[in-house]
Protein backbone atom coordinates (compact mmCIF):
# COMPACT_ATOMS: atom_id res chain seq x y z
CA UNK A 1 0.00 0.00 0.00
CA UNK A 2 1.42 3.40 -1.20
CA UNK A 3 0.66 5.98 1.37
CA UNK A 4 1.60 9.62 0.25
CA UNK A 5 1.41 13.32 2.48
CA UNK A 6 0.75 16.32 0.51
CA UNK A 7 -0.13 19.89 1.32
CA UNK A 8 -0.23 22.35 -0.87
CA UNK A 9 1.32 25.03 1.31
CA UNK A 10 4.47 24.24 2.13
CA UNK A 11 5.50 24.17 6.33
CA UNK A 12 2.04 22.36 7.42
CA UNK A 13 3.61 19.57 8.28
CA UNK A 14 4.26 16.99 5.79
CA UNK A 15 7.24 15.65 7.10
CA UNK A 16 6.31 15.81 10.62
CA UNK A 17 3.31 13.39 9.70
CA UNK A 18 5.34 11.20 7.16
CA UNK A 19 8.32 10.55 9.33
CA UNK A 20 5.69 9.73 12.25
CA UNK A 21 3.84 7.34 10.26
CA UNK A 22 6.85 5.43 9.52
CA UNK A 23 8.45 5.66 12.72
CA UNK A 24 5.31 4.36 14.63
CA UNK A 25 5.45 0.76 12.21
CA UNK A 26 9.14 0.39 11.57
CA UNK A 27 8.69 -1.61 8.63
CA UNK A 28 7.87 0.62 5.70
CA UNK A 29 9.84 1.83 2.83
CA UNK A 30 10.23 5.68 2.85
CA UNK A 31 10.47 7.95 0.14
CA UNK A 32 11.19 11.40 0.65
CA UNK A 33 10.48 13.25 -2.93
CA UNK A 34 10.78 16.84 -1.82
CA UNK A 35 14.19 16.35 -4.13
CA UNK A 36 14.43 20.34 -3.55
CA UNK A 37 14.53 20.50 -0.17
CA UNK A 38 14.56 16.67 1.61
CA UNK A 39 14.50 17.12 5.36
CA UNK A 40 13.10 13.98 6.34
CA UNK A 41 16.33 12.19 7.30
CA UNK A 42 16.34 14.74 9.73
CA UNK A 43 14.19 12.40 11.94
CA UNK A 44 14.57 9.19 10.58
CA UNK A 45 17.91 9.21 10.85
CA UNK A 46 19.33 6.62 8.60
CA UNK A 47 22.78 5.91 7.30
CA UNK A 48 22.60 6.62 3.89
CA UNK A 49 25.70 4.59 2.57
CA UNK A 50 23.89 3.94 -1.20
CA UNK A 51 24.06 6.60 -3.42
CA UNK A 52 22.81 6.64 -7.44
CA UNK A 53 23.94 9.62 -9.57
CA UNK A 54 20.42 10.96 -11.79
CA UNK A 55 21.22 12.14 -15.05
CA UNK A 56 19.54 13.28 -18.11
CA UNK A 57 20.65 13.05 -21.85
CA UNK A 58 20.93 16.44 -23.66
CA UNK A 59 22.08 16.81 -27.19
CA UNK A 60 25.91 17.51 -28.70
CA UNK A 61 25.76 18.82 -32.09
CA UNK A 62 28.68 17.40 -34.45
CA UNK A 63 29.76 21.08 -36.05
CA UNK A 64 31.32 19.54 -38.78
CA UNK A 65 28.15 17.87 -40.23
CA UNK A 66 25.69 20.25 -39.30
CA UNK A 67 24.24 22.63 -41.85
CA UNK A 68 22.58 25.30 -39.38
CA UNK A 69 19.33 24.86 -40.72
CA UNK A 70 17.68 25.51 -37.55
CA UNK A 71 15.07 22.94 -37.83
CA UNK A 72 16.40 21.55 -34.49
CA UNK A 73 15.65 24.96 -32.98
CA UNK A 74 12.68 25.17 -34.80
CA UNK A 75 11.42 21.63 -32.78
CA UNK A 76 12.35 22.65 -29.44
CA UNK A 77 9.75 23.72 -27.38
CA UNK A 78 11.66 24.38 -24.01
CA UNK A 79 14.34 27.13 -26.17
CA UNK A 80 17.20 24.74 -25.30
CA UNK A 81 18.76 25.27 -29.00
CA UNK A 82 19.54 28.30 -30.84
CA UNK A 83 21.18 28.10 -34.13
CA UNK A 84 22.74 31.56 -35.05
CA UNK A 85 24.24 31.94 -39.17
CA UNK A 86 27.30 29.83 -38.24
CA UNK A 87 27.24 28.48 -34.75
CA UNK A 88 24.80 26.20 -32.97
CA UNK A 89 23.72 26.80 -28.77
CA UNK A 90 22.72 24.14 -26.75
CA UNK A 91 21.54 25.53 -22.71
CA UNK A 92 21.62 22.14 -21.41
CA UNK A 93 19.31 23.29 -18.37
CA UNK A 94 16.31 24.31 -20.64
CA UNK A 95 16.37 20.31 -22.50
CA UNK A 96 13.69 18.24 -21.04
CA UNK A 97 15.87 14.97 -22.73
CA UNK A 98 12.57 14.48 -25.45
CA UNK A 99 15.33 13.65 -28.03
CA UNK A 100 12.93 15.70 -31.07
CA UNK A 101 16.01 17.30 -32.45
CA UNK A 102 17.54 14.29 -32.65
CA UNK A 103 14.32 13.20 -34.57
CA UNK A 104 14.04 16.12 -37.02
CA UNK A 105 17.99 16.55 -38.04
CA UNK A 106 18.20 16.04 -41.38
CA UNK A 107 22.38 15.64 -41.41
CA UNK A 108 22.57 13.55 -38.24
CA UNK A 109 24.80 15.87 -37.09
CA UNK A 110 22.90 15.13 -33.03
CA UNK A 111 23.85 13.10 -30.60
CA UNK A 112 23.65 12.50 -27.03
CA UNK A 113 25.55 12.86 -24.36
CA UNK A 114 24.31 12.50 -20.35
CA UNK A 115 25.15 14.97 -17.39
CA UNK A 116 24.30 14.65 -13.98
CA UNK A 117 21.42 16.54 -12.24
CA UNK A 118 20.99 15.37 -9.30
CA UNK A 119 20.83 11.84 -7.38
CA UNK A 120 19.66 9.53 -5.40
CA UNK A 121 20.62 8.04 -1.67
CA UNK A 122 19.08 5.45 1.01
CA UNK A 123 19.94 2.90 3.77
CA UNK A 124 17.91 1.52 6.06
CA UNK A 125 17.28 2.46 9.98
CA UNK A 126 15.28 0.49 12.53
CA UNK A 127 13.21 -1.48 9.98
CA UNK A 128 12.91 1.61 7.92
CA UNK A 129 14.48 1.37 4.24
CA UNK A 130 14.68 5.04 4.00
CA UNK A 131 15.26 6.88 0.66
CA UNK A 132 15.58 10.67 -1.29
CA UNK A 133 16.48 12.38 -3.81
CA UNK A 134 18.76 15.52 -4.17
CA UNK A 135 18.54 18.37 -6.88
CA UNK A 136 21.86 19.89 -7.56
CA UNK A 137 21.98 23.64 -7.10
CA UNK A 138 21.22 25.51 -10.26
CA UNK A 139 19.06 22.53 -11.78
CA UNK A 140 15.66 23.44 -12.36
CA UNK A 141 13.69 20.06 -12.92
CA UNK A 142 13.13 18.03 -10.13
CA UNK A 143 10.97 15.09 -12.14
CA UNK A 144 13.95 12.57 -13.35
CA UNK A 145 14.91 12.83 -9.37
CA UNK A 146 11.74 12.09 -8.17
CA UNK A 147 11.40 9.53 -11.45
CA UNK A 148 14.25 7.65 -10.29
CA UNK A 149 12.93 7.84 -6.61
CA UNK A 150 9.72 5.91 -7.38
CA UNK A 151 11.54 3.04 -9.54
CA UNK A 152 12.70 1.59 -5.99
CA UNK A 153 8.91 1.50 -4.79
CA UNK A 154 8.06 -1.90 -3.71
CA UNK A 155 4.25 -2.33 -3.58
CA UNK A 156 3.99 -5.11 -1.70
CA UNK A 157 4.79 -3.43 1.26
CA UNK A 158 4.13 -0.18 3.39
CA UNK A 159 4.92 2.83 1.10
CA UNK A 160 5.17 6.47 2.72
CA UNK A 161 5.74 8.93 0.11
CA UNK A 162 6.89 12.62 1.88
CA UNK A 163 6.14 15.06 -1.25
CA UNK A 164 7.16 18.05 -2.07
CA UNK A 165 4.77 21.87 -1.57
CA UNK A 166 3.17 23.20 -4.73
CA UNK A 167 0.41 21.88 -6.68
CA UNK A 168 2.22 21.34 -10.41
CA UNK A 169 4.17 18.45 -11.68
CA UNK A 170 6.80 17.49 -8.73
CA UNK A 171 3.49 16.86 -7.03
CA UNK A 172 1.81 15.11 -9.34
CA UNK A 173 4.38 12.91 -10.05
CA UNK A 174 5.09 12.06 -6.33
CA UNK A 175 1.47 11.50 -5.64
CA UNK A 176 0.43 9.41 -8.43
CA UNK A 177 -0.29 5.86 -8.32
CA UNK A 178 -0.73 6.07 -4.64
CA UNK A 179 -3.40 4.09 -3.00
CA UNK A 180 -3.98 6.86 -0.42
CA UNK A 181 -3.20 10.14 -0.25
CA UNK A 182 -2.96 12.30 3.61
CA UNK A 183 -3.47 16.42 3.22
CA UNK A 184 -2.15 18.13 5.81
CA UNK A 185 -3.55 21.45 6.80
CA UNK A 186 -3.23 24.25 9.60
CA UNK A 187 -6.81 25.97 10.51
CA UNK A 188 -5.64 29.28 8.58
CA UNK A 189 -6.47 31.26 6.00
CA UNK A 190 -3.33 30.63 4.17
CA UNK A 191 -3.98 27.16 5.17
CA UNK A 192 -7.62 26.60 4.42
CA UNK A 193 -6.96 28.46 0.45
CA UNK A 194 -3.98 25.95 -0.22
CA UNK A 195 -5.74 22.79 0.97
CA UNK A 196 -8.61 23.67 -1.61
CA UNK A 197 -6.44 23.72 -4.00
CA UNK A 198 -4.51 20.60 -3.23
CA UNK A 199 -8.15 18.54 -3.17
CA UNK A 200 -8.73 19.62 -6.40
CA UNK A 201 -5.29 18.15 -7.65
CA UNK A 202 -6.06 14.79 -5.41
CA UNK A 203 -9.71 14.82 -6.80
CA UNK A 204 -8.19 14.75 -9.95
CA UNK A 205 -6.00 12.01 -9.77
CA UNK A 206 -8.91 10.22 -8.66
CA UNK A 207 -7.33 8.94 -5.19
CA UNK A 208 -8.80 8.57 -1.81
CA UNK A 209 -7.55 11.41 0.56
CA UNK A 210 -8.29 12.17 4.13
CA UNK A 211 -6.88 15.37 5.98
CA UNK A 212 -4.76 15.76 9.20
CA UNK A 213 -4.72 19.36 11.22
CA UNK A 214 -1.46 20.57 12.56
CA UNK A 215 -1.36 23.12 14.61
CA UNK A 216 -5.08 22.86 15.48
CA UNK A 217 -6.30 25.03 17.81
CA UNK A 218 -4.38 28.41 16.10
CA UNK A 219 -6.61 30.08 13.40
CA UNK A 220 -10.44 29.28 12.88
CA UNK A 221 -12.62 26.58 12.25
CA UNK A 222 -13.11 27.18 8.96
CA UNK A 223 -10.77 24.59 7.40
CA UNK A 224 -12.97 22.10 9.47
CA UNK A 225 -16.41 23.48 8.23
CA UNK A 226 -15.21 22.92 4.53
CA UNK A 227 -13.95 19.32 4.98
CA UNK A 228 -17.45 18.82 6.59
CA UNK A 229 -19.03 20.44 4.06
CA UNK A 230 -17.43 18.59 1.28
CA UNK A 231 -17.21 15.40 3.15
CA UNK A 232 -13.72 14.90 3.60
CA UNK A 233 -12.61 12.58 6.50
CA UNK A 234 -10.48 14.24 8.92
CA UNK A 235 -8.50 11.68 10.22
CA UNK A 236 -6.18 13.23 12.87
CA UNK A 237 -5.54 16.47 14.28
CA UNK A 238 -2.48 17.50 16.26
CA UNK A 239 -2.73 20.57 18.35
CA UNK A 240 -0.68 23.46 18.83
CA UNK A 241 1.74 22.70 21.10
CA UNK A 242 5.44 24.26 22.29
CA UNK A 243 6.43 20.86 23.17
CA UNK A 244 5.83 19.12 19.84
CA UNK A 245 7.23 22.60 17.87
CA UNK A 246 10.01 22.52 20.31
CA UNK A 247 10.69 18.54 19.35
CA UNK A 248 10.53 19.27 15.38
CA UNK A 249 12.95 21.99 15.48
CA UNK A 250 15.77 19.87 17.20
CA UNK A 251 14.76 17.06 14.52
CA UNK A 252 13.29 14.65 16.57
CA UNK A 253 10.06 12.64 15.78
CA UNK A 254 6.85 12.91 18.51
CA UNK A 255 6.14 9.17 18.39
CA UNK A 256 9.75 8.58 19.50
CA UNK A 257 9.07 10.68 23.05
CA UNK A 258 5.45 9.52 23.39
CA UNK A 259 3.59 6.33 23.35
CA UNK A 260 0.11 7.93 23.16
CA UNK A 261 1.54 9.28 19.42
CA UNK A 262 3.02 6.15 18.59
CA UNK A 263 -0.30 4.59 19.14
CA UNK A 264 -2.54 7.35 17.91
CA UNK A 265 -0.47 7.55 14.74
CA UNK A 266 -0.64 3.46 14.23
CA UNK A 267 -4.22 4.12 14.62
CA UNK A 268 -4.30 6.28 11.51
CA UNK A 269 -2.42 3.33 9.50
CA UNK A 270 -4.83 1.08 10.45
CA UNK A 271 -7.79 3.43 9.36
CA UNK A 272 -6.22 4.18 6.28
CA UNK A 273 -5.22 0.26 5.67
CA UNK A 274 -9.31 -0.57 6.39
CA UNK A 275 -9.76 2.24 4.00
CA UNK A 276 -7.92 1.44 1.02
CA UNK A 277 -9.13 -2.25 1.62
CA UNK A 278 -12.95 -1.19 1.34
CA UNK B 1 13.90 49.62 -10.98
CA UNK B 2 14.88 47.17 -8.51
CA UNK B 3 13.37 43.63 -7.77
CA UNK B 4 13.88 41.67 -4.90
CA UNK B 5 12.31 38.67 -4.12
CA UNK B 6 11.46 37.07 -0.47
CA UNK B 7 12.32 33.08 -0.88
CA UNK B 8 13.13 30.29 1.75
CA UNK B 9 13.84 27.16 0.93
CA UNK B 10 11.09 25.50 3.45
CA UNK B 11 7.60 26.14 2.71
CA UNK B 12 5.66 27.75 5.76
CA UNK B 13 8.13 30.01 7.20
CA UNK B 14 6.75 33.55 6.67
CA UNK B 15 7.35 34.18 3.26
CA UNK B 16 3.81 35.50 2.65
CA UNK B 17 3.44 37.01 5.57
CA UNK B 18 6.89 39.33 5.34
CA UNK B 19 5.55 40.47 1.78
CA UNK B 20 2.57 41.34 3.08
CA UNK B 21 3.64 43.57 5.71
CA UNK B 22 6.88 45.11 2.89
CA UNK B 23 3.50 46.03 1.32
CA UNK B 24 1.84 47.88 3.44
CA UNK B 25 4.92 49.74 4.86
CA UNK B 26 6.35 50.53 1.34
CA UNK B 27 4.89 53.51 -0.46
CA UNK B 28 6.70 53.21 -4.36
CA UNK B 29 6.17 49.24 -4.90
CA UNK B 30 4.73 46.92 -7.21
CA UNK B 31 3.62 43.50 -5.45
CA UNK B 32 4.30 40.16 -7.24
CA UNK B 33 2.76 37.13 -6.72
CA UNK B 34 5.50 34.47 -8.17
CA UNK B 35 4.26 31.27 -5.61
CA UNK B 36 2.18 30.81 -8.88
CA UNK B 37 1.74 27.22 -6.95
CA UNK B 38 -0.61 28.20 -4.10
CA UNK B 39 -0.40 31.83 -4.31
CA UNK B 40 -1.77 33.23 -1.00
CA UNK B 41 -0.46 37.13 -1.36
CA UNK B 42 -4.28 38.08 -2.50
CA UNK B 43 -5.15 36.66 0.81
CA UNK B 44 -4.12 39.29 2.49
CA UNK B 45 -3.77 41.98 -0.23
CA UNK B 46 -7.31 41.30 -1.65
CA UNK B 47 -6.63 42.86 -4.93
CA UNK B 48 -9.27 44.44 -7.01
CA UNK B 49 -8.53 42.52 -10.74
CA UNK B 50 -7.70 45.23 -13.84
CA UNK B 51 -6.85 42.61 -16.44
CA UNK B 52 -7.37 39.11 -17.14
CA UNK B 53 -4.82 37.36 -19.69
CA UNK B 54 -5.32 33.71 -20.37
CA UNK B 55 -2.11 31.66 -19.49
CA UNK B 56 -0.87 28.88 -22.26
CA UNK B 57 1.92 26.54 -20.54
CA UNK B 58 3.52 24.20 -22.96
CA UNK B 59 1.20 22.42 -25.32
CA UNK B 60 -0.59 18.81 -25.26
CA UNK B 61 -0.20 16.39 -27.58
CA UNK B 62 -4.22 15.40 -28.72
CA UNK B 63 -4.42 12.22 -30.88
CA UNK B 64 -7.28 11.59 -33.28
CA UNK B 65 -8.72 8.23 -32.61
CA UNK B 66 -10.17 7.70 -35.99
CA UNK B 67 -6.71 7.72 -38.17
CA UNK B 68 -4.48 6.17 -35.41
CA UNK B 69 -3.28 2.89 -37.17
CA UNK B 70 -1.99 1.39 -33.37
CA UNK B 71 1.39 1.28 -34.94
CA UNK B 72 2.83 1.81 -31.48
CA UNK B 73 5.46 4.53 -32.03
CA UNK B 74 4.30 7.21 -30.17
CA UNK B 75 4.13 5.41 -27.61
CA UNK B 76 7.59 4.47 -27.68
CA UNK B 77 9.07 7.80 -28.55
CA UNK B 78 7.68 9.33 -25.48
CA UNK B 79 10.46 10.03 -23.06
CA UNK B 80 7.63 11.25 -20.79
CA UNK B 81 5.42 8.29 -20.38
CA UNK B 82 2.80 10.33 -21.52
CA UNK B 83 1.35 8.09 -23.72
CA UNK B 84 -0.54 4.06 -22.44
CA UNK B 85 -0.16 1.51 -24.40
CA UNK B 86 -3.96 2.25 -25.46
CA UNK B 87 -2.62 5.25 -26.95
CA UNK B 88 -4.01 7.42 -24.44
CA UNK B 89 -2.62 10.94 -23.49
CA UNK B 90 -1.67 10.95 -19.87
CA UNK B 91 -2.35 14.53 -19.46
CA UNK B 92 -0.26 15.47 -16.41
CA UNK B 93 2.74 13.91 -18.00
CA UNK B 94 2.50 15.50 -21.11
CA UNK B 95 5.28 17.84 -21.63
CA UNK B 96 4.64 19.52 -24.58
CA UNK B 97 7.81 18.76 -26.83
CA UNK B 98 6.04 17.64 -30.15
CA UNK B 99 7.68 14.10 -31.20
CA UNK B 100 4.82 12.17 -31.13
CA UNK B 101 3.31 14.62 -33.43
CA UNK B 102 6.45 14.28 -35.56
CA UNK B 103 6.56 10.65 -35.37
CA UNK B 104 3.48 9.74 -36.53
CA UNK B 105 3.11 7.80 -39.79
CA UNK B 106 -0.73 8.98 -39.95
CA UNK B 107 -0.51 12.80 -38.82
CA UNK B 108 -3.25 11.08 -36.42
CA UNK B 109 -1.65 13.36 -33.52
CA UNK B 110 -1.47 17.15 -33.17
CA UNK B 111 -0.37 19.42 -30.77
CA UNK B 112 -3.03 21.65 -29.15
CA UNK B 113 -2.62 24.53 -26.86
CA UNK B 114 -3.62 24.35 -23.35
CA UNK B 115 -5.19 26.61 -21.42
CA UNK B 116 -2.98 26.35 -18.11
CA UNK B 117 -4.16 29.11 -16.17
CA UNK B 118 -4.75 32.96 -15.73
CA UNK B 119 -2.40 36.20 -15.10
CA UNK B 120 -3.76 38.87 -13.61
CA UNK B 121 -3.04 42.70 -13.41
CA UNK B 122 -4.31 44.34 -10.04
CA UNK B 123 -5.23 47.17 -7.43
CA UNK B 124 -4.29 47.04 -4.43
CA UNK B 125 -4.78 49.07 -1.35
CA UNK B 126 -1.04 49.16 -0.74
CA UNK B 127 -0.56 49.93 -4.81
CA UNK B 128 -0.63 47.47 -8.13
CA UNK B 129 -0.09 44.51 -8.40
CA UNK B 130 0.57 41.68 -10.90
CA UNK B 131 -0.26 37.47 -9.69
CA UNK B 132 -1.93 34.69 -11.43
CA UNK B 133 -3.53 31.57 -11.08
CA UNK B 134 -2.06 27.85 -12.36
CA UNK B 135 -4.71 25.81 -13.20
CA UNK B 136 -5.37 22.22 -11.13
CA UNK B 137 -2.61 19.89 -12.46
CA UNK B 138 -1.33 21.98 -15.15
CA UNK B 139 2.72 22.56 -15.37
CA UNK B 140 4.83 24.49 -16.47
CA UNK B 141 4.65 26.84 -13.67
CA UNK B 142 8.22 28.58 -14.30
CA UNK B 143 6.78 30.01 -17.64
CA UNK B 144 3.77 31.29 -15.60
CA UNK B 145 6.25 32.78 -13.18
CA UNK B 146 8.09 34.66 -15.72
CA UNK B 147 5.12 36.35 -16.77
CA UNK B 148 4.26 37.80 -13.86
CA UNK B 149 7.31 39.29 -14.03
CA UNK B 150 7.06 41.02 -16.66
CA UNK B 151 3.82 42.26 -15.92
CA UNK B 152 5.57 43.75 -12.82
CA UNK B 153 7.85 45.18 -14.45
CA UNK B 154 5.27 46.82 -16.91
CA UNK B 155 3.08 48.02 -13.95
CA UNK B 156 6.53 49.52 -12.44
CA UNK B 157 7.29 51.97 -15.49
CA UNK B 158 3.60 52.70 -16.35
CA UNK B 159 3.17 54.16 -12.72
CA UNK B 160 6.18 54.92 -11.89
CA UNK B 161 7.09 52.66 -8.72
CA UNK B 162 10.67 52.18 -8.53
CA UNK B 163 10.82 48.65 -6.47
CA UNK B 164 9.42 44.91 -7.36
CA UNK B 165 8.58 43.25 -4.31
CA UNK B 166 8.01 39.56 -5.07
CA UNK B 167 6.58 36.43 -2.85
CA UNK B 168 8.41 34.05 -4.07
CA UNK B 169 7.70 29.99 -3.99
CA UNK B 170 9.59 27.28 -1.59
CA UNK B 171 12.29 24.90 -3.15
CA UNK B 172 15.15 25.54 -5.29
CA UNK B 173 13.84 24.66 -8.72
CA UNK B 174 12.28 25.75 -11.78
CA UNK B 175 10.03 28.48 -10.35
CA UNK B 176 12.34 29.48 -7.45
CA UNK B 177 14.86 30.02 -10.15
CA UNK B 178 12.56 31.80 -12.66
CA UNK B 179 11.68 33.80 -9.36
CA UNK B 180 15.15 35.04 -8.92
CA UNK B 181 17.21 35.00 -12.04
CA UNK B 182 18.26 38.69 -12.87
CA UNK B 183 16.71 40.32 -9.24
CA UNK B 184 18.92 42.63 -7.27
CA UNK B 185 18.79 40.63 -4.03
CA UNK B 186 16.77 38.07 -2.01
CA UNK B 187 15.50 37.81 0.97
CA UNK B 188 15.82 34.41 2.57
CA UNK B 189 13.10 33.67 5.58
CA UNK B 190 13.98 31.14 7.55
CA UNK B 191 13.21 30.08 11.17
CA UNK B 192 15.46 27.89 13.70
CA UNK B 193 14.20 24.78 13.25
CA UNK B 194 17.09 21.97 11.58
CA UNK B 195 15.11 21.33 8.73
CA UNK B 196 14.50 25.00 7.62
CA UNK B 197 18.68 25.57 8.62
CA UNK B 198 18.80 22.79 6.26
CA UNK B 199 16.99 24.60 3.48
CA UNK B 200 18.23 27.70 4.47
CA UNK B 201 21.95 26.85 3.24
CA UNK B 202 20.36 24.94 -0.27
CA UNK B 203 18.93 28.03 -1.03
CA UNK B 204 21.54 30.39 -0.46
CA UNK B 205 23.66 28.39 -2.15
CA UNK B 206 21.19 28.86 -4.99
CA UNK B 207 21.50 32.24 -4.81
CA UNK B 208 25.28 32.07 -4.66
CA UNK B 209 25.33 30.17 -7.62
CA UNK B 210 23.42 32.79 -9.75
CA UNK B 211 25.20 35.74 -7.99
CA UNK B 212 22.60 37.20 -6.84
CA UNK B 213 22.83 38.92 -3.09
CA UNK B 214 21.21 37.48 -0.08
CA UNK B 215 19.87 38.92 2.82
CA UNK B 216 18.67 37.09 5.92
CA UNK B 217 15.87 36.96 7.71
CA UNK B 218 15.14 34.34 11.04
CA UNK B 219 11.51 34.41 11.66
CA UNK B 220 10.21 33.15 15.33
CA UNK B 221 14.04 33.13 16.62
CA UNK B 222 12.93 33.16 20.04
CA UNK B 223 11.54 29.35 19.58
CA UNK B 224 15.01 27.77 19.61
CA UNK B 225 17.73 30.12 20.25
CA UNK B 226 20.37 26.94 20.33
CA UNK B 227 19.44 26.59 16.44
CA UNK B 228 19.52 30.92 16.11
CA UNK B 229 23.05 30.85 17.34
CA UNK B 230 23.59 28.49 14.56
CA UNK B 231 21.99 30.50 11.75
CA UNK B 232 23.57 33.47 12.84
CA UNK B 233 27.14 32.09 12.89
CA UNK B 234 26.84 29.95 9.67
CA UNK B 235 25.76 33.35 7.99
CA UNK B 236 28.63 35.24 9.48
CA UNK B 237 30.76 32.66 8.53
CA UNK B 238 29.67 33.01 4.80
CA UNK B 239 29.76 36.65 5.00
CA UNK B 240 26.01 36.62 4.60
CA UNK B 241 23.82 39.79 6.53
CA UNK B 242 20.96 39.24 8.92
CA UNK B 243 18.64 41.90 8.64
CA UNK B 244 15.81 40.85 10.72
CA UNK B 245 14.78 38.52 13.67
CA UNK B 246 11.55 38.69 14.02
CA UNK B 247 10.01 36.81 17.45
CA UNK B 248 7.21 34.30 17.36
CA UNK B 249 3.46 36.03 17.85
CA UNK B 250 0.25 34.62 17.28
CA UNK B 251 -0.35 38.05 15.88
CA UNK B 252 0.33 36.60 12.46
CA UNK B 253 -2.53 34.38 12.50
CA UNK B 254 -5.00 36.78 13.46
CA UNK B 255 -4.09 39.63 11.21
CA UNK B 256 -4.10 36.66 8.45
CA UNK B 257 -7.61 35.98 9.74
CA UNK B 258 -8.54 39.62 9.93
CA UNK B 259 -7.15 40.29 6.06
CA UNK B 260 -4.41 42.30 7.78
CA UNK B 261 -0.77 42.50 7.30
CA UNK B 262 0.60 42.66 10.69
CA UNK B 263 1.94 45.83 10.34
CA UNK B 264 -2.14 46.75 9.56
CA UNK B 265 -3.41 44.96 12.63
CA UNK B 266 -0.98 45.34 15.55
CA UNK B 267 1.56 47.80 16.44
CA UNK B 268 3.18 45.26 18.73
CA UNK B 269 7.36 44.62 18.81
CA UNK B 270 7.12 41.99 15.90
CA UNK B 271 5.60 45.13 13.77
CA UNK B 272 8.52 47.26 14.58
CA UNK B 273 10.91 44.94 13.77
CA UNK B 274 9.65 44.52 10.24
CA UNK B 275 9.57 47.84 9.70
CA UNK B 276 13.29 48.20 10.67
CA UNK B 277 13.83 45.43 8.93
CA UNK B 278 12.34 47.14 5.94
CA UNK B 279 14.20 49.92 6.52
CA UNK B 280 17.70 48.32 5.92
CA UNK B 281 16.34 46.17 3.13
CA UNK B 282 15.49 49.79 1.39
CA UNK B 283 19.07 51.14 2.08
CA UNK B 284 20.60 48.28 0.79
CA UNK B 285 19.09 48.44 -2.25
CA UNK B 286 19.71 51.83 -3.64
Amino acid sequence: MIISVASGKGGTGKTTVSTNLALSKNNAQFFDCDVEEPNSNIFIKAELNKKEDVSVFYPSIDKDKCNFCSKCSDFCAYNAIAVVPSDVLVFPELCHSCMGCGLVCPQDAISFKERVIGRIEYGRKNGIDFFHGLLNIGEMQAIPVIKKLKKKIDKKRNVIIDVPPGTSCPVIESVSESDYCILVTEPTPFGLHDLKLAVEVIRHLKIPFGVIINRDGVGDKRVEDFCRKEKIPIILKIPESKKIANLYSKGIAIVEESLEWREKFNQVFEKINNEVKA
Amino acid sequence: MKEITVISGKGGTGKTTITAAFASIEKNAVLADCDVDAADLHLILNPSIKKTMGFHGLKIADINKDSCIKCNKCYESCKFDAIDKDINIKKASCEGCGVCEYICPVDAISMKERDSGFSYISDTRFGPMAHAVLKTAEEASGKLVTVVRNNAKKLAKEKNKDIIIIDGPPGIGCPVIASITGVDMVLVVTEPTLSAIHDLERVLDVSKHFKILPLVCINKYDINIENTEKIVKYCKENGIEIVGMLPYDTIVTDAMINQKSVIEYSKADLSKKIIEMWEKIREKIK
